[in-house]
């Protein structure tokens, strides 16, 4: 019998801990501070970012340290450790990239860094949620942060229509979930993954009413990774919010959301792995297939990149609806080429700025390779990459998750999603195309510095990921491992 | 020098001049010619370490040289390297044609200069990749990833429906190349591993094969191209710079063999027994087809485009013959080809950096002013049309040969092509060369300056002496064909023992 008086073992949690009391002190340094006190909360904010990843990277053998705690509750695998990891670093980024928006557009506000600090402490939750209860608590504490970031511009109305949007949809989906986390307790009698799992295997397979609660979890997480046909709020959102919040919410929550729902399906769900494929493998094929018919109409680069997101989370779902430990490899690389894809396109999409202000239209692109070859290139080598054209990190991203369908017999799933990757390829070589083969429009303002070192950075990453794609592949597989 | 990694030096040798010409600054003249000057060097050096591997190679040794082999995905992915009869000369024709793509782009290209030298660097290193590759995944990212700076090259430098024809090279070969990376993993799951010498050794089921055949079949055919997937080709190489088509003559479409013969026809031989009535059929109706077709073209580029179609079917025809002199014939022609049509789009780029025009119309007469274009052209128009005592000759009848073994109809029809080709290869010939000079804008024109000499006399010495004396060539290829011919035999029937146990 555990002694449920004793306080718990704290220390897998420290990250958490650590970003829940900082967020707070700095809160307050924002509350207090006055007008200055802006630049130091944003600076502290990714310095607590980068320090919260700490404890992660000291047990840095994947895979070898898994603790629990809070009676199972929460815990700490080579698999949240790599997923929490990839969290931090867009968390961070994305903070990092809107110290450049912040000045010139008026948008300097402290609740901006210290509200992306709680959103992902949230995530962070999620991430070790073993239990119905404590994911329930991370994914909200996520979703108010990010329903307020949305409308963070409150005197625009395209802003403050995006924040009521995904807040009205965003409960609804979180009303199913909450549903369908009723409906598993009560035909279980459990709200811990492991003990879900033993259940259904003491039953002997699904039931109804199992059955009816997975589909309602599945529709809430997938409006979470934002899959079809939960993902209608995805483009509105990502085009009417200022554009470093649609950074951060294309790279940083979806990888929590993935990571969670991989976890629930694997863990809890696992002796039921049939039920769940089968939808999983319908919202992945819809998914890939709106990604890429949808986007080819846009000409906004925000919008574009929202069908392009809902595209990605449907080859990351091939890898999951294959149930296997290959398939959770795939999606673990997948997440880690899509964080580096996003925050590189991205650092591009924040400097598309002249006199008059930013600019979004991919028209405003039009012979950037002349105006500014580095920029063109190093966004070039991300839609390729993007596209999974071999030999960027897209390409091993798309490789691993389909191996994986390939070895699970999914041949339909895989045959169809590398069709719609052709069809995929076509609007990022449309936006190649304008940037390289068009004559040029005004050239843009210098790119600001953090802006630069974050193309840099994530395009040496995609570009290079070939030469050490090894270690990481053999990461991910660790991280993997750790489901199984 | 034995020890040396000589393939990887040679693969990734032209990135090297990628990084010194990212080292030049400015945008003046002077800049310009030292891009265009690091380039040439590169090459040329590229060319010269290629040699080795040449002089280093064994004839006698069937199996794959200079292997290398060390980590890289795990789980059996590895980066490995290796050449073998099959292989090794078309590592030297890619390096061989390089420094006369640099050169014939020297005046011509005069815009964006640094993107086009790295482009076309960085598309070298791609292409010897797609060469030395012993392992399919790297195999398939060497394959693939030259595409992104075809694309460019196509679409920057082009001609004017350049986007147009850049997207459709772009999207039909991926498009093909995606559904052999399905294959390609099915593969995997199945023998546990990329490497291509085991894979080839491992003896895939027999229902199987048929599905990864026609998988590698689509990226091939479309590489390769093959009639009716080839409408990609023409557009592409008229789009394309000179230097662009030349590569994509000589080198992309050589791919495509390259892929039958290493994959389909060792690793998938029961498919290939079943599907090779398809080929030939496929492959004469590009003979005949689109023999017909390029006499109707009115564009010089287009016509020679179409003529490349109609010789690579001699060369699907001649590997899916399974017979040695089919199979030496394809390869004899395939780099037999790579010198002559890469040539002929050399000749073409030479007056149309005068005139600024494809059309055929558009010239005539020009023996009058270009003595020495006409006869290069004239050697080259023949090589094309398959002249004996040109290298053009020894592959067609090495591969007709190969074919009356197995079908006397499909060579025969095939033999009909070889008239078609002098057809519209003669009439090209007198439409644009000879005739009275009386056009007004082509009376000023001037014969082939140093520059283009030094380009054209190469390839015209290459392309007689392979007519008259292919020894090199086939000594070299003829160990592996043969091991090549042989293991598909014994699969063939052993396979053909066990359905007769069966019953």
């Amino acid at each position: 019998m555990t002694a449920y008086n004793q306080l718990p073992d704290l220390s897998p949690a420290l990250p958490e801990l650590f970003l829940a009391g900082g967020a707070l002190a700095l809160l307050m340094l924002g509350v207090f501070g006055g007008r200055t006190a802006v630049r130091y909360v944003t600076a502290l904010s990714v310095a607590l970012l980068a320090v919260a990843a700490l404890p992660l990277l000291l047990p840095a053998q994947f895979g070898i340290t898994s603790a629990s705690t809070f009676h199972g509750a929460f815990v700490l695998d080579g698999f949240a450790i790599y997923l929490k990891i990839l969290t931090l670093i867009g968390s961070g980024f994305a903070i990092a990239m809107s110290v450049a928006f912040a000045r010139n557009e008026n948008f300097e506000h402290f609740e901006y860094p210290v509200l992306i600090l709680l959103a992902t402490l949230g995530m962070m939750l999620m991430l070790s949620a073993n239990d119905m209860i404590i994911l329930y608590l991370g994914l909200e504490l996520q979703s108010l942060a990010l329903y307020v970031i949305a409308a963070f511009n409150r005197d625009s109305v395209r802003s403050t229509e995006a924040g009521l949007k995904y807040f009205v949809l965003g409960s609804v989906s979180s009303g199913m979930l909450l549903y369908g986390m009723s409906l598993v307790y009560g035909f279980t009698g459990n709200t811990g993954f492991p003990e879900i799992a033993a259940a259904i295997t003491a039953q002997g397979g699904s039931s109804l009413g199992l059955v009816f609660g997975l589909v309602f979890i599945l529709a809430g997480l997938a409006f979470k990774v934002s899959a079809v046909p939960f993902h209608m709020w995805t483009p509105d959102v990502y085009e009417g919010a200022p554009t470093p919040v649609t950074a951060f919410f294309a790279a940083a929550p979806k990888i929590a959301a993935m990571g969670m729902l991989t976890r629930i399906v694997i863990d809890a769900f696992e002796p039921v792995t049939h039920d769940w494929q089968q939808i999983i493998v319908f919202v992945s094929i819809a998914s890939m297939a709106l990604g890429a018919f949808a986007a080819i109409g846009q000409r906004n680069i925000k919008r574009l990149m929202a069908y392009s997101s809902i595209g990605h989370m449907g080859f990351a779902l091939v890898g999951l609806a294959a149930g296997t430990q290959a398939g959770v490899e795939g999606v673990v690389i997948y997440m880690t080429a899509y964080l580096a894809m996003t925050l590189g396109a991205f650092a591009c999409i924040l400097s598309m700025r002249r006199k008059e202000g930013m600019v979004e239209e991919i028209s405003d692109l039009s012979g950037l390779a002349r105006t500014n070859l580095p920029m063109a290139v190093l966004l070039g080598i991300i839609l390729f990459s993007l596209a999974g054209i071999p030999p960027f990190i897209g390409f091993f991203a798309k490789f691993y998750v389909f191996l994986a369908a390939v070895e699970a017999g999914l041949y339909p799933l895989a045959i169809i999603g590398i069709l719609s990757s052709v069809v995929g390829a076509y609007y990022y070589l449309r936006i190649v195309k304008v940037m390289f083969f068009d004559e040029p429009a005004r050239a843009f303002l210098p790119m600001p510095v953090e802006l630069k070192f974050t193309l840099g950075l994530s395009s040496v990453f995609v570009m290079f990921f070939v030469v050490f794609a090894g270690s990481i592949v053999e990461m991910a597989a660790a991280a993997a491992g750790t489901l199984f | 020098m034995s020890n040396w990694p000589l393939l990887s030096i040679t693969t990734f040798l032209p990135l090297v001049g990628v990084f010194f010409i990212l080292l030049v600054r400015g945008e003046d003249a002077g800049a310009k010619d030292n891009m265009r000057r690091v380039a040439l060097i590169t090459t040329v050096f590229t060319f010269l370490v290629s040699l080795f591997i040449w002089g280093g190679f064994d004839p006698q040794n069937p199996g794959f040289q200079f292997e290398e082999s060390s980590e890289w995905l795990g789980g059996n992915i590895g980066y490995r390297m290796g050449v073998d009869g099959i292989s090794m000369l078309f590592v030297i024709l890619t390096t061989f044609l390089m420094p006369f793509c640099i050169l014939a782009s020297w005046n011509s290209i005069q815009m964006r200069v640094k993107e086009y030298m790295i482009a076309f660097l960085v598309l070298e290193t791609l292409m010897i990749g797609v060469f030395c590759a012993l392992d399919l995944v790297m195999f398939y990212v060497f394959f693939e990833a030259g595409l992104i700076p075809m694309f460019l090259i196509i679409g920057v430098w082009g001609g004017k429906r350049r986007v147009y024809a850049s997207y459709k090279f772009f999207l039909y070969t991926l498009l093909g190349s995606l559904l052999m990376l399905i294959a390609l993993m099915a593969m995997y799951w199945d023998a546990g591993t990329t490497d291509i010498p085991t894979l080839m050794a491992h003896g895939f089921p027999a229902g199987m094969q048929t599905w990864l055949w026609l998988a590698f079949f689509a990226s091939f055919a479309v590489k390769m191209p093959m009639w009716p997937v080839h409408t990609w080709l023409p557009d592409a190489h008229v789009e394309a710079p000179t230097a662009g088509s030349v590569i994509l003559a000589a080198i992309l479409l050589k791919m495509g063999g390259y892929g039958f013969l290493r994959f389909s026809l060792p690793m998938f031989p029961l498919a290939s027994e079943a599907f090779a009535p398809l080929v030939f059929t496929l492959s004469v109706i590009a003979i005949v087809y689109t023999s017909l077709v390029a006499l109707a073209q009115e564009d010089i580029k287009k016509l020679i485009a179409y003529s490349s179609v109609a010789h690579m079917g001699y060369v699907t025809m001649g590997i899916f013959t399974m017979t040695e002199q089919g199979v030496q014939g394809a390869l004899f022609q395939m780099l037999s080809h790579g010198i002559v049509s890469g040539a002929l789009f050399l000749c073409v780029g030479v007056i149309y950096d005068r005139m600024h025009t494809r059309d055929i119309s558009a010239y005539g007469g020009l023996v009058n002013r270009m003595p020495f274009y006409a006869v290069a052209f004239l050697i080259f128009t023949m090589a094309n049309v398959g002249l004996p005592g040109t290298s053009g000759f020894v592959g067609e009848f090495l591969t007709l040969m190969g074919a009356f073994q197995v079908n006397t109809w499909v060579a025969l029809i095939a033999t009909s092509g070889v008239i078609l080709s002098a057809t519209y290869a003669l009439f090209l010939y007198k439409r644009v060369v000879f005739g009275a000079l009386d056009k007004e804008s082509l009376k000023s024109i001037m014969d082939l300056s140093l520059r283009e000499r030094v380009i054209i006399v190469p390839m015209i010495i290459l392309t007689i002496l392979f007519g008259f004396y292919p020894a090199p060539i086939l000594d070299a290829t003829a160990a592996s064909v043969t091991a090549l011919v042989t293991n598909y035999q014994a699969a063939i029937e052993a396979a053909n023992s066990t359905a007769l146990l069966a019953h």
